[in-house]
């Protein structure tokens, strides 16, 4: 017997009688508002919400927040910016990236969170990379919890999805909490 | 370090002899169990998330076989290579194996407690393979060669000024520099070099899912993406517990997982990987390392619910003041405890012992572990499978005959209280371990049985 069958036979020996999965329910109180809470987490979390009315807002903010930014990535049609459509065949090439933009699905207002699959990016290496991220959500994108992500996910397929809650951060060194760990060390959320 | 054939008491021992530092330790990891706290109680649902998680944890327990099947065949049609490993020798050699047949020789890891439940990294290291751990608190105290003393927080133990001086010696930092801003920045320049550089890259797994395939990996650093996305090959090894039948039932899961941790909302990056990308090689080795064995102990199959949060290790007064070293093994604290003597009796007979049984650690689970209920009952199994130390059999026997003989316990109370009273010296000094780092009480003028007597005559 190879190890797959003895693990399979001493795992069907030894488990207990069959019992019934729990329906999962989205415990949602009414009344949620999920563009303030949104907000109020994203910042918490040590990112950066912005609301705004139109693509141009967007660029005359990237223009004034990123200005040392060599290497711009825009995923974003309406946001062209050189470099943006192209393919990578090579991950490694996104090594200098200091700005990626990029949309997401949604966002999730309980943690900030929002949803990306890798049929929106070039490489799945992207939103890591990057020295700093910046995403575009629709306002009436945002669900309220995590039960309702997950509806909204449903069964659709991806090879790789992500949710990203914030820029990257560590507080291995006395429990101080330091951002930017090995991906992005700043992330703005634009909400349109 | 060794930590074979090594005793919880004796080690802990070793680490409160320095008491500010023990302060220190016990004040940092209070702090994660009220940051947690503030998470839990911010959200009315939370008893029945823990609940339904349970629940769920329960339904996979009870039908872990067809789950697995389900999983495999979804992995396999994913384009995911999947091997099964019966223990820690097998899971190290198809490492090894995979690594060799790719001509790789050095790899990025981020953090497994699996492969450390395995000692991979010491096995890699004897076959030729440079192993580098990207999460900063495993690189830390894999540069002092010192396994991690905490799930969630590998090097909870260490000062920040100890952690500048190793990256002053290995990573070139200005000596004397502690600032943990700066050494995290110091380590995200030499990891970068090593995500860029790596051609394999392994990971562990939170949750797998049955029903697509898919297994999801959480961080807060992004070290696993960097490492996973850049690498030819990855390699993502998990226990056979791992699984949740339903991509629905993560909901439930991601919403405990980090406030349970840490008290965050949720980790930054909830990662599920489903299918390698064009022209990666991806691979998912399913490890048993007695699990299967677990599962057939009624008492304490639960403990294969767990989803290594790790608050039963922040809030344990016993942990807190002992430090993740004293239990030697992958998994410290209380539910390390119920883990352990599943893998080995004699190795891990103390362990059930270093609790006080108060039952803090079952009340913060996320999944409803009846963490304490199973220290206890693993000391009636070790007692009985003849585990218990000579001295303590000895103290046992001692005290079945007194309590169990009336003139024999009275005369006892007496003598004791004597004793303080008259020759306190007797208890007061190094070989009585009650009086470590405790003054011995006043000893009462007479028992209760005597006052009893005494009043009721009276009335």
């Amino acid at each position: 017997m190879n190890s797959r069958e003895k693990i399979l036979a001493a795992v069907k020996n030894n488990q207990p009688a069959q019992s019934k999965l729990p329906e999962v329910r989205s415990f949602l109180k009414p009344g949620t508002e999920v563009l303030e809470k949104y907000i109020n987490v994203l910042t918490a979390i040590g990112g950066v919400a912005n609301v705004v009315n139109s693509y141009a807002e967007i660029e005359n903010i990237v223009r004034q927040e990123y200005k040392e930014a060599q290497r711009i990535i825009s995923l974003c049609n309406e946001l062209p910016m050189p470099g943006g459509k192209e393919k990578y065949a090579d991950p490694h090439e996104l090594e200098t990236v200091d700005l990626a933009i990029m949309n997401a699905q949604f966002g999730v207002a309980e943690n900030a969170a929002v949803w990306v699959t890798d049929d929106m990016l070039p490489q799945r290496v992207l939103p890591f990379i990057t020295q700093q991220l910046a995403v575009i959500i629709n306002r009436n994108d945002i669900v309220p919890t995590m039960h309702h992500a997950y509806e909204r996910i449903g069964d659709s397929d991806y090879g790789f999805g992500v949710f990203i809650a914030g820029p990257s951060k560590t507080a291995d060194i006395e429990q101080s909490l330091v951002l930017g760990a090995h991906g992005p060390k700043t992330m703005r959320v634009f909400i349109l | 370090m060794d930590q074979s054939n090594k005793d919880h008491a004796l080690l802990a021992a070793q680490f409160n002899e320095d008491e500010p530092r023990v302060n220190w330790h016990d004040e940092t990891l209070w702090w994660v169990r009220s940051k947690r706290d503030k998470a839990a109680h911010a959200l009315p649902e939370w008893e029945q998330l823990r609940e339904v998680a349970s629940q769920i944890k329960h339904n996979v327990l009870s039908n872990l076989n067809e789950y697995l099947l389900q999983f495999e065949e979804k992995a396999r049609a994913n384009g995911v290579i999947v091997h099964w490993a019966a223990d820690a020798k097998e899971h190290n050699e198809i490492v090894y194996a995979l690594l060799h047949q790719n001509g790789i020789s050095r790899i990025v890891k981020s953090k497994s407690m699996l492969t450390e439940e395995c000692h991979l990294n010491s096995y890699l290291e004897q076959q030729g393979i440079e192993v580098t751990d990207t999460d900063l608190g495993e690189r830390i105290v894999q540069l002092a060669n010192e396994p991690p003393s905490h799930i969630v927080l590998p090097c909870i133990h260490k000062k920040k000024e100890e952690i500048g001086e190793l990256f002053h010696e290995h990573l070139g930092t200005p000596a004397g520099n502690s600032d943990p801003k700066f050494l995290a920045n110091a380590a995200r320049l030499n990891l970068r070099e090593k995500f860029l550089t790596r051609r394999a890259a392994m990971t562990g797994v939170n949750f797998a899912i049955a029903e697509t395939g898919e297994f999801v990996v959480c961080t807060n650093e992004g070290n696993a993406d960097m490492g996973a996305h850049l690498a030819d090959v990855h390699i993502a090894c998990m226990g056979i517990e791992k699984i949740v039948p339903q991509r629905n039932h993560l909901s439930v899961f991601l919403r405990l997982l980090a406030r349970s941790a840490t008290g965050q909302p949720i980790t930054t990056y909830s990662s599920h990987f489903k299918k390698p990308r064009k022209g990666q090689e991806m691979h998912i080795v399913l490890v048993d390392n007695g699990r299967s064995v677990q599962l057939g102990r009624a008492d304490f199959r639960n403990a294969l619910k767990c989803i290594r949060c790790g608050a039963c290790m922040n809030t344990c007064p016993v942990y807190r003041r002992s430090g993740g070293h004293s239990y030697h093994t992958a998994i410290a604290g209380p539910i390390g405890s119920i883990l352990a003597p599943n893998l080995d009796m004699r190795k891990y007979a103390d362990l059930p012992f270093a609790s006080t049984l108060c039952g803090s650690c079952s009340n913060v689970c996320p999944v409803k572990i009846d963490i304490h209920d199973q220290l206890y009952k693993w000391r009636q199994v070790l007692v009985k499978e003849g585990y218990a130390p000579a001295a303590k059999k000895m103290a046992m026997r001692g005290m079945t005959f007194t309590l169990s003989r009336p003139g024999a316990y009275q005369f006892a109370g007496k003598a004791g209280r004597w004793v303080m009273d008259k020759m306190p010296f007797i208890v007061n000094n190094k070989l009585n371990p009650w009086y470590k780092q405790r003054e011995m009480p006043e000893p009462p003028k007479q028992s209760f049985g005597e006052w009893y007597k005494k009043n009721r005559k009276e009335v």
